[in-house]
């Protein structure tokens, strides 16, 4: 009986957690509505203000953001095997990536802030209707996905310190998975904002 | 039957937790508690935006002479934000979800309940957040609750913070929802299948997961107005290139399912009470279940009809129309259903039954006057008029309204183990009755005479019908006054109730009045 209630409460989570990531889905939704609507409308101002994103660094970006993805998965794998060091080492380089990703979205974000583009900058309302809601939906778009990083950083952080004290086994570790799949979420949200801001020129 | 003097012993009131006073309620994970405690605060709020309520209507009797202008747009605004985002959305599903889900399908509690609590603790700051609106500088939101770009953007009032309470609040919505879906669907009692669940349950399920995919788009919408207004972010501002229309569109996305969220549950109350008063099975429970779901689904594709005339193609409004349409359908099938639960059932008048019978006769008015706006033609006349406040009071205050107080009048004995005075009960009822139609049919007249909703003043003409709509709030607001005194004296005074007052069939009933602390002893088995 016991036991059971166990593995019914571990069901539950995960689907608790999936439902979380449907809301958030909706959530991203309503700002992918945005950019569908007004790139369409803006076809050419959105083709021209997307050559002012540095390809390079978003391309670092989108590399560090996968490989992080990985690594948590590797942390599952590797507790669910009982190699609780290994987990931790693998959990701690997804926080190392995450803090990377953020450590690069500042250095594009201050490039841009430097040439005076950021919303209801003068230099950004002398840009078209189209420009100005580029640089807005960029703006707004990166910078929740790059909340959403910093709160996985912080729960990662948690799960770390959970590992080591016992809370997560290899029994137990339904915290830590569903953590990764938040972190895949916000990777593959990522994944869709890269080309729609980097690759479209 | 269990022993009932030794349960009330037993009863989650005198459970002692780790946490005294005031305390052992606000960290309580226990579902009852924090039902109980979302009761109290949605009556709360119901109560001011009553008397809010009562102001607009008392102005609008002598325009000028109580209210300036600019108070009336704060006073109606406020009146709408607390009617919907702090009493009739969270409603029925918080309050007596909270406390009859669990006990429904069999369980100790909900699955999540720490988040439960958490909930909780979010609706109390959302409502902080909101009244610190009121007092701040800048003062009271003037938008009307719906908040609409660019004025949001750009009026003087501290809508900031407002909107930032409405944030806060859907994400306690969306988290409630989820919390109940999950719980449905791991929690169920052994051979408690799909089909044995209670309706009030299946309606809970709908509502669930329409707050888990409507809330968020509400989220990100209200995000956005805020950074409108902080940062400069002009997505809805046509100076910036953005769209106004996008906004509507965005916010009806969420808000029409959202009117869902209030009314699905209030069916689930009258699937439950009609049966147990009519002394008959429920006709037709898999159609009354389906129809639940139904309505959640279709109901996410009409938004558009709030917008016939803000400009869209007509191809686009044809469609909207139509789909508004099919969602009568299903509503249409609960109201057969529970016709045809009443044919031949021994009927037992009590209080209950009063409401929930209301509710059908309301809620029709409401529903059909809804497919007259929904209809491209008289919409063009109607729209923003009257006649649309007419409707969603009906459907609001007539559906869920009236559905609240049957779900107050029938589980009061369970959720309190007080009996309240049936007499002052129907009382009560029959003034709010009359009080409310004066109020809101006088209303429908008005509207389609032509007299636009949020309107400071008007001609001459019209003030007969505003006259005759002002003094049926006073009657309303007596009949209220004549049921919230009765149950709280009840409260206070009103004999034990026994663990089955009505003959009930649902689990609640097998258990003592009130519920002891974990509900079941042990966990029931469904034959």
């Amino acid at each position: 009986m016991e036991i059971n209630a166990e593995q019914r409460d571990r069901t539950g989570a995960k689907y608790g957690m999936w439902f979380f990531l449907f809301t958030e889905i909706l959530f991203f939704g309503g700002m992918f509505i945005l950019y569908s609507v007004y790139r369409a409308k803006y076809a050419q101002d959105f083709h021209a203000a997307a050559a002012e994103e540095n390809l390079l660094l978003g391309s670092i970006n989108t590399a560090v953001l996968l490989s992080s993805s990985l690594s948590i998965a590797l942390s599952i794998s590797a507790l669910k095997k009982g190699d609780y060091r290994l987990s931790v080492r693998l959990q701690t380089a997804t926080i190392l990536m995450g803090l990377a990703f953020l450590v690069i979205k500042y250095f594009e974000w201050t490039a841009k802030i430097a040439k005076g583009i950021y919303p209801d900058s003068p230099v950004l309302l002398k840009m078209s209707g189209g420009e100005i809601l580029f640089f807005g939906l960029y703006y707004v778009m990166t910078g929740v996905h790059g909340l959403h990083v910093l709160i996985g950083v912080v729960v990662i952080a948690f799960m770390v310190y959970f590992t080591r004290t016992g809370d997560i086994t290899s029994e137990n570790f339904s915290k830590l998975e569903n953590t990764g799949l938040y972190w895949h979420f916000v990777d593959i949200v990522w994944i869709y904002l890269f080309p729609l801001f980097y690759l479209i020129t | 039957m269990e022993d009932t003097a030794s349960d009330y012993e037993n009863s989650f009131y005198r459970e002692k937790g780790k946490y005294k006073g005031v305390f052992s309620w606000l960290m309580s994970t226990d579902h009852k508690r924090i039902g109980i405690q979302y009761l109290a605060a949605i009556l709360t709020f119901f109560s001011i935006g009553v008397m809010l309520g009562l102001l607009v209507r008392l102005s609008l009797i002598a325009p000028g002479k109580i209210l300036s202008q600019n108070t009336y747009n704060q006073v109606f605004s406020v009146h709408g934000i607390l009617m919907i985002f702090l009493f009739i959305i969270p409603g029925v599903p918080v309050a007596f979800g909270n406390f009859f889900l669990p006990i429904m399908i069999g369980a100790r509690d909900v699955a999540f309940p720490r988040l439960n609590r958490l909930t909780w603790w979010l609706y109390l700051t959302g409502a902080v957040l909101v009244a610190l609106s009121l007092f701040t500088k800048g003062g009271p939101p003037d938008t009307g609750w719906t908040f609409y770009a660019p004025y949001s953007i750009r009026a003087q009032a501290n809508i900031t913070l407002a909107v930032f309470g409405v944030f806060v609040l859907g994400f306690s919505s969306i988290l409630t929802g989820l919390n109940f879906v999950t719980t449905i669907h791991r929690l169920r009692a052994p051979g408690m299948t799909w089909f044995k669940v209670p309706l009030f349950v299946w309606t809970l399920y709908a509502t669930g997961w329409v707050q888990m995919l409507a809330t968020p788009v509400l989220a990100i919408t209200l995000v956005f107005i805020i950074l409108g207004r902080v940062f400069g972010v002009g997505f809805f501002d046509p100076s910036k290139g953005g769209d106004p229309i996008l906004y509507e569109h965005l916010f009806w996305t969420y808000s029409h399912p959202a009117v869902y969220i209030m009314v699905l549950p209030a069916m689930g109350i009258i699937s439950e009470v009609i049966p147990v008063f009519a002394r008959k099975t429920i006709f037709g429970y898999k159609a009354v279940a389906f129809s639940a779901l139904g309505i959640a689904s279709v109901g996410y594709f009409v938004w558009g009809h709030h917008m016939f005339t803000s400009g869209m193609s007509d191809t686009a409004r044809i469609i909207f129309s139509f789909i508004t349409f099919l969602v009568a359908v299903p509503s249409g099938i609960k109201i057969f259903n529970w016709v045809a639960t009443l044919y031949k059932g021994s009927i037992m008048p009590n209080a209950p039954i009063y409401f929930a019978l209301t509710f059908i006769f309301l809620f029709s008015i409401g529903g059909l006057t809804g497919l007259i706006i929904g209809s491209l033609a008289p919409n063009l006349h109607l729209h923003g008029t009257y006649f649309i406040v007419a409707h969603f009071h009906y459907v609001m205050f007539g559906g869920a309204g009236f559905a609240i107080l049957s779900a107050l009048h029938y589980w009061f004995p369970k959720m309190f183990g007080k009996m309240y005075n049936e007499k002052a009960a129907k009382a009560g009822w029959f003034i709010l009755f009359v009080g409310f139609n004066l109020l809101y049919f006088s209303m429908f007249i008005l509207g389609y005479r032509g007299m636009p909703r949020r309107y400071f003043d008007y001609p001459p003409e019209y003030f007969n019908l505003h006259l005759a709509s002002t003094i049926g709030s006073w009657i309303l607001a007596a009949g209220l006054a004549v049921i919230l005194v009765n149950l709280i004296r009840a409260l206070f005074k009103g004999p034990r109730a026994p663990a089955d007052p009505w003959g009930g069939r649902s689990l609640e009933w097998t258990i003592a009045s009130p519920p002891p602390a974990e509900n079941f002893r042990e966990l029931p088995v469904i034959k």
